[in-house]
């Protein structure tokens, strides 16, 4: 951490109560900076619902979206209709920089974030006007939820293509479900509701409120906690295992053999 | 041996020594063994690699078992780690999770057991392949090859059952495709899934049983084979690379004692230290996040740990859809056909030093090597079956290539079923040639000597690169290799030609049809004269 003082020196200059103080200062003001930011993705601040929000989500998708989505969101050969579909799917497909989409592929692959957050909630404002759809998960929908009974419904229904430690899977002709390592809670939740790409949709009948934040509960978990084993590997499994035997291992031990007999020739 | 009348000196050790010898005799078997010779290459400690990793392995493991429980009765999960607490699983992923996270040192002992026994079939593999590609499998070795093939075979169904005892999703996974590799086989296959797992897939018998393969049947017979072998690497001496000096009948290095006791026993610690170095630093087999095992989920980038992988890889490149309903039973061909064409590529690997010798219908022992260049043919054979090898391994990754290199599935399969057999044939001739054309540049070295960059220009106007003879010792090194011809097919004393010495002739042709013969006296001799005009 940046903001951790020095504290190897012990050189009786300073009370031993500035130390502590200058790191409680530190945690406070990254914890608070944090807290910040992730409330920032996390809830809506702008009211969706104003006429002066929702106009301005409307230009902006004039702009940016219609060439594929329609001028009215109603859908074109390219793009499929956005009426309905709510400001949870705009905030997730947006937010992640997947849309707008730079080219035609298989599948849009998350990419720099191409708007403000503002601007982001503009669009998500407009396109929840044109139809009743789901909206955009509070922060208190994200959090609190039990670990253990998340990890077993991750299992059953993410592993088989997020991978059972969510590093991500290949799906046919060159779609994929993407690792999770570092996708936000609120856009896990988004695109649990929206079923985003080749997601199916877990509505609220199929996985409870309570479960989906169970299930953010695991990823955060496993999030904030790295492997008590070392080196991940990109929690890839036996293959990235191997790799590591193969280049480190077996490489270290070739590397013994041929010093250990070359000293005698 | 003998009993001397003047009291030995040299302190307690020779003392002790001397009690020793009084009551077992030892010091002749120490003389013999200690005299003996062993040559010095890198290669050579390949082999000694896998025993260290098996002496890891067999000390991690006893430590394993006296807390590990090879139970499938369910509890609820109430060790130390969060994210499972509560959750119900096999008495036996408990008990993994409790070595690793309330066991003092359990967490490193297991990723010890684990990267060891990586290493162990990944050491043994590359021991497999310097005996092949230096011909070191020649009579007399024929039989310690096909020891040592059991060996690899068995450490591979070690490591297997080993990965399947915690029970975790990803063993139980790994489980559930050998149970339907079991089931797709005709007729027997339902029989022997029942009776392997005791009933249904997977039942409450499976742990269990693994488990006494595990660690009391598999690692007996493992450890009865390797004295085996071990004893047959003394009774036959160590072979060893030719060179100014090494005949068939002798042996140039240094003895057991005191020179390799000392380098193999510091050796062994440098292999423990490296095994440590890499279970203390990165995470092996992570169950805690598999989970347990329990049928329904089905983890994305399911794999078998990498000496599995080439039989994975066999059942991915399998193209779908082949089966056919014959006298009442399904024959599901994307089963049959994978596993026969592994057991057809096992069963060559077994047999190559017999198909050899009966081709070459060579007799004499060899414990000079071969240089791989000075058998192209066997080289370029080792080298398509590595190649054949590494793409069923490839295979085994698909969806891991397909996901890091942004490329489609179907794309990676489809490549990876061609390179399956072109790329065995491109090896093949690509090897060859290399090792002719090596062959050529040997040939070339040892008639004129090197470059040596030098350019003179003579009287009459003309420039020439003046070339260094090699010393007597490098050259012999380029000239002294077996040169087998083509058998030419003879009647017998029956004067006939019968078909199996028209198929070894045949056999022989491939072998040995294109070759460099090595330099001889006449040709040097010729060669130098002409150098000196």
């Amino acid at each position: 951490m940046s903001q951790k003082p020095d504290s190897n020196r012990k050189s009786g200059r300073r009370s031993p109560l500035a130390i502590i103080l200058l790191v409680a200062i530190g945690l406070i003001t990254t914890g608070a900076a944090y807290a910040m930011a992730s409330s920032a993705t996390a809830s809506a601040e702008v009211d969706l619902s104003s006429p002066e929000v929702i106009d301005e989500g409307a230009k902006l998708f004039a702009a940016n979206c219609a060439t594929c989505h329609g001028l009215q969101a109603q859908g074109t050969e390219n793009g499929p209709s956005l009426i309905g579909v709510g400001a949870a799917s705009v905030d997730f497909q947006v937010g992640t920089g997947r849309m707008p989409m730079q080219a035609n592929s298989p599948q849009a692959p998350v990419k720099p974030v191409q708007f403000t957050d503002a601007q982001v909630q503009a669009l998500a404002a407009y396109v929840a006007s044109l139809g009743p759809g789901p909206s955009i998960p509070s922060a208190s929908m994200l959090t609190g939820g039990d670990v253990a009974h998340g990890g077993e419904l991750f299992r059953i229904n993410c592993a088989m293509c997020h991978n059972v430690a969510g590093a991500g899977g290949a799906l046919t002709e060159g779609k994929y479900a993407p690792t999770l390592d570092n996708s936000a809670a609120v856009h896990v939740y988004e695109a649990m509701l929206s079923g985003p790409q080749n997601m199916p949709v877990f509505n609220d009948l199929n996985l409870t409120p309570t479960e989906k934040k169970d299930i953010i509960a695991y990823l955060e978990y496993q999030k904030a906690n790295p492997s008590p084993g070392g080196l991940e590997l990109g929690s890839l499994g036996p293959v990235s295992e191997g790799l590591f035997l193969w280049i480190f291992g077996v490489g270290a031990i070739i590397g013994l053999t041929i010093w250990i007999t070359a000293k005698s020739n | 041996m003998t009993v001397t009348a003047t009291p030995p000196s040299g302190g307690v050790t020779g003392k002790v020594s001397n009690y020793l010898d009084e009551r077992t005799s030892i010091s002749g078997a120490v003389k013999e063994f200690g005299r003996k010779i062993f040559p010095d290459h890198w290669s050579f400690l390949l082999g000694e690699v896998a025993l260290y990793s098996f002496v890891i392995i067999l000390l991690s493991g006893s430590f394993l078992t006296f807390f590990y429980q090879a139970s499938m009765a369910t509890v609820e999960y109430e060790g130390s780690y969060i994210p499972l607490k509560g959750v119900e699983m096999s008495v036996a992923m408990a008990s993994t999770l409790d070595i690793s996270f309330d066991l003092r040192g359990g967490l490193l002992l297991r990723q010890i057991h684990h990267w060891a026994a990586l290493l162990f079939i990944a050491a043994i593999g590359l021991h497999m392949l310097r005996i092949f590609f230096t011909g070191a499998f020649r009579k007399p070795r024929e039989l310690n090859w096909s020891i040592g093939f059991v060996l690899f075979l068995l450490a591979m169904a070690e490591g297997f059952t080993g990965y399947s005892l915690p029970d975790d999703l990803l063993s139980g996974n790994g489980l559930r495709i050998i149970d339907g590799m079991i089931l797709g086989l005709p007729v027997v296959g339902t029989w022997i899934s029942f009776l392997l797992f005791g009933g249904e897939f997977p039942g409450s018998d499976i742990v269990g049983r693994l488990y006494t393969l595990h660690i009391l049947l598999l690692p007996l017979i493992l450890l009865a084979l390797i004295v085996l072998h071990l004893m047959f690497v003394i009774i036959h001496k160590h072979t060893q690379y030719p060179g100014p000096g090494r005949t068939e009948n002798n042996v140039v290095g240094y003895p057991v004692l005191p020179v390799y006791a000392a380098k193999a026993g510091g050796f062994f610690f440098l292999v423990f230290g490296v095994v440590v170095l890499i279970a203390a630093t990165v995470t092996i087999n992570p169950i805690w996040s598999y989970g347990p095992y329990d049928p329904s989920p089905v983890s994305a980038g399911t794999q078998p740990d990498w000496y599995i992988g080439f039989a994975d890889g066999a059942l991915r490149l399998m193209p779908p859809g082949l089966e056919t309903y014959w006298f009442g039973y399904t024959w599901s061909w994307n089963i049959i056909i994978p596993v026969l064409v592994l057991l057809v590529f096992l069963a060559l690997v077994f047999a190559y030093p017999f198909i050899e010798a009966w081709v070459t219908g060579d007799k004499r022992e060899h414990h000079l090597l071969d240089r791989p260049r000075n058998a192209p043919v066997r080289t370029a054979i080792g080298a398509a079956g590595v190649m054949f090898y590494a793409v069923l391994w490839a295979g085994a990754a698909s969806d891991i290539i397909a996901t890091h290199f942004r490329v489609t599935m179907e794309g990676v399969i489809n490549t990876l079923q061609i390179l399956l057999i072109l790329g065995p044939i491109f090896a093949f001739m690509i090897t060859k040639r290399v090792c002719l054309g090596l062959q050529k540049k040997d040939r070339e070295i040892a008639l004129h000597g090197f470059e040596t960059g030098r350019i003179v220009r003579l009287p009459g106007g003309e420039f020439t690169e003046v070339h260094q003879q090699l010393n007597d010792y490098d050259r012999w090194q380029l000239v002294s290799f077996n040169d087998n011809a083509p058998i030419m097919v003879r009647p017998n004393e029956r004067g006939k030609i019968t078909g199996s010495m028209r198929r070894r002739a045949a056999w022989s042709r491939f072998f040995f049809e294109d070759r460099i013969a090595p330099v001889t006296r006449t040709e040097h001799k010729e060669a130098l004269e002409h150098a000196n005009h």
